[in-house]
């Protein structure tokens, strides 16, 4: 392996991986969601993309309304507690937006496909799906007899996006990822797909990922590039360094639901602004709001 | 009210998948009364959480601080869920019909929607492989049809083919808590039957809102009201924002 840094610009890193007509995964459940990376797609105007993520969230939601998506896989298109997600509604409910396809699975069988994916196999077995209508609505959810015992499994296709976007807390300038708090399936995502964007936090010395190696989520050898972008996943979270803005979230139902206050959000928020340091420049409040409170775990002892 | 139903439906020492919303507040109050050793798993990952504020999402950075162990998602549906740990889930849904199916996905036709729902997340398996499920819903015509408009998670089966004839190897559906009343389902007919009333609910006020003609138990019970512990942990310590406590 080289080592030459893989530390490059959102801009970059989106210019140089996220093309028209890809298959794009920005994934985290709840925890660690790349906003900084939806918005920077936004900015360059992708345009055609297929979109996936078990939960569309905000992110996904602005995304669709800025025009960048065709279509939409996913298990779960809710705003957690709060709503709806209006972009995606009008859109899929034929209310003026330009229409979505859209794939649909549970959340079991989203991570299935991550997990035949990143095992470079053609599906996933799964027993689940009987007695639902969702194999009647999704074609591509199939049943295999077992060769063992006969039994009737439920299927789902791999999933091998063109490009999947991790943000984390940590990384080296090699793309070594440290995550912790919910681990989602950034790392079945990551290694299901052709090239992987890392966004952290911090950058650290290889030293400290060598330090605690059982941290390390996704190793540097399937990393294409590597972001830092402090508050990146904001109004997600960070475990350790920032608190979710559920504010942000709550406040998005009447947002989302007025197509011109969405509108006006993205011209502000998004395309307004250069880079997600101007972003973060607009909302000086955002560490006196969120910024974590200490709790540090001991530490183990890693010798022999 | 309903939270208060739901916490006694559950066993100290059970393992419960905890979804959104009510159960939420249901199962940390259960912890915080008969059930401290309850062990709540979350499927963003969180497995023996206890969440020092109401989680708003079930992916609350609140459920890791402390919790035994957080682990992958395809290690909760794959390890834990379908290797049929879970005893309790937990399910809301904007439908339920006769037979405890139940909709979080469309009303109206898949393909032109009137409304379109979050749709499954990981509500079709717990539905699935839980050995029992509990639903919370608010009762109303529009909330309980005969039948639902999608079959997001499967109940008995109605007419069709039974649960064991699927291979499901959980009991599904077993009662149903509303804001009037406990349905539970009729181990015979896979039907929801009125089980018990709330204090000053009437049969009559609960078929009412109900697409089907719903039997009742020979003698339905009552269901006692949240005493002033409950209420107490329920106002001042659980959910002091009302984020799921309403009126």
């Amino acid at each position: 392996m080289s080592d030459v840094s893989k530390v490059v610009s959102m801009r970059d890193a989106v210019a140089r991986f996220v093309h028209d007509g890809d298959t794009v995964v920005i994934e985290g459940f709840t925890h660690l969601i790349c906003f900084a990376a939806g918005h920077e797609i936004i900015r360059q105007g992708r345009r055609d993309l297929t979109l996936c993520r078990l939960t569309p969230d905000l992110i996904y939601d602005q995304m669709i309304a800025a025009g960048c998506a065709r279509k939409l896989v996913f298990s779960w298109a809710g705003n957690p507690g709060v709503g709806s997600l209006h972009a995606f509604r009008r859109a899929v409910e034929g209310r003026g937006a330009p229409r979505l396809e859209i794939e649909e699975y549970s959340h079991f069988g989203m991570v299935a496909r991550f997990a035949a994916g990143a095992a470079r196999l053609p599906f996933w077995p799964l027993r689940n799906y009987m007695g639902t209508d969702l194999p009647r609505v999704n074609p591509r959810i199939r049943h295999v007899t077992c060769p063992y015992t006969g039994e009737a499994l439920a299927t789902v296709p791999a999933l091998n996006p063109d490009v999947s976007i991790i943000h984390a807390q940590r990384a080296d300038a090699q793309g070594n990822t440290q995550i912790w708090g919910l681990l989602g399936v950034q790392k079945e995502a990551a290694f299901a797909s052709a090239h992987v964007i890392v966004v952290v936090e911090e950058l650290v010395d290889e030293a400290v990922i060598r330090a605690d190696p059982n941290r390390t989520v996704i190793p540097a050898l399937i990393v294409d590039a590597v972001v830092v972008e402090p508050w990146g996943a904001h109004p997600s979270y960070a475990q350790g360094y920032y608190d979710r803005d559920n504010g942000f979230y709550v406040a998005w139902e009447a947002r989302s639901r007025d197509r011109d206050a969405l509108e006006r959000y993205l011209d502000d928020f998004v395309r307004g602004v250069s880079d997600r340091a101007a972003y973060l420049e607009k909302q000086p409040d955002l560490a006196a709001r969120l910024k974590a409170k200490e709790r540090r775990c001991a530490g183990v002892n890693y010798g022999f | 009210m309903m939270a208060s139903v739901a916490a006694r439906e559950l066993v100290d020492g059970e393992v419960v998948f905890v979804g959104i919303g009510l159960p939420n507040l249901a199962c940390n109050l259960a912890r915080a009364t008969h059930a401290p050793r309850l062990v709540l798993v979350y499927e963003s990952g969180a497995v023996g959480a206890t969440p020092a504020r109401l989680p708003v999402s079930i992916g609350d950075p609140a459920l890791v601080t402390g919790s035994l162990m957080v682990c992958g998602m395809a290690d909760v549906f794959q390890l834990i869920l379908q290797n049929g740990r879970i005893a309790v889930g937990f399910l809301g849904g904007a439908q339920v019909d006769r037979y405890g199916n139940i909709n979080t996905t469309v009303i109206g036709s898949y393909e032109r929607p009137a409304v379109r729902l979050p749709g499954s997340g990981g509500a079709a398996e717990i539905a699935i492989h839980a050995r029992r499920t509990l639903v919370v819903a608010k009762l109303s015509p529009r909330t309980f049809p005969a039948h639902v408009d999608f079959i997001t998670s499967p109940g008995h089966g109605g007419a069709g083919a039974s649960r064991r004839q699927l291979r499901m190897p959980g009991a599904g559906p077993v009662k149903v808590i509303t804001d009037k009343a406990v349905l539970e389902v009729d181990e015979g007919t896979g039907e929801l039957v009125l089980a018990a009333l709330y204090p000053g609910v009437e049969a009559s006020d609960v078929r009412g809102c109900v697409g089907w003609p719903l039997a009742c138990r020979p003698r339905p019970g009552r269901v006692a009201p949240p005493d002033a512990t409950e209420l107490r942990l329920l106002r001042d310590v659980l959910d002091p924002e009302r984020l799921y406590l309403k009126g």
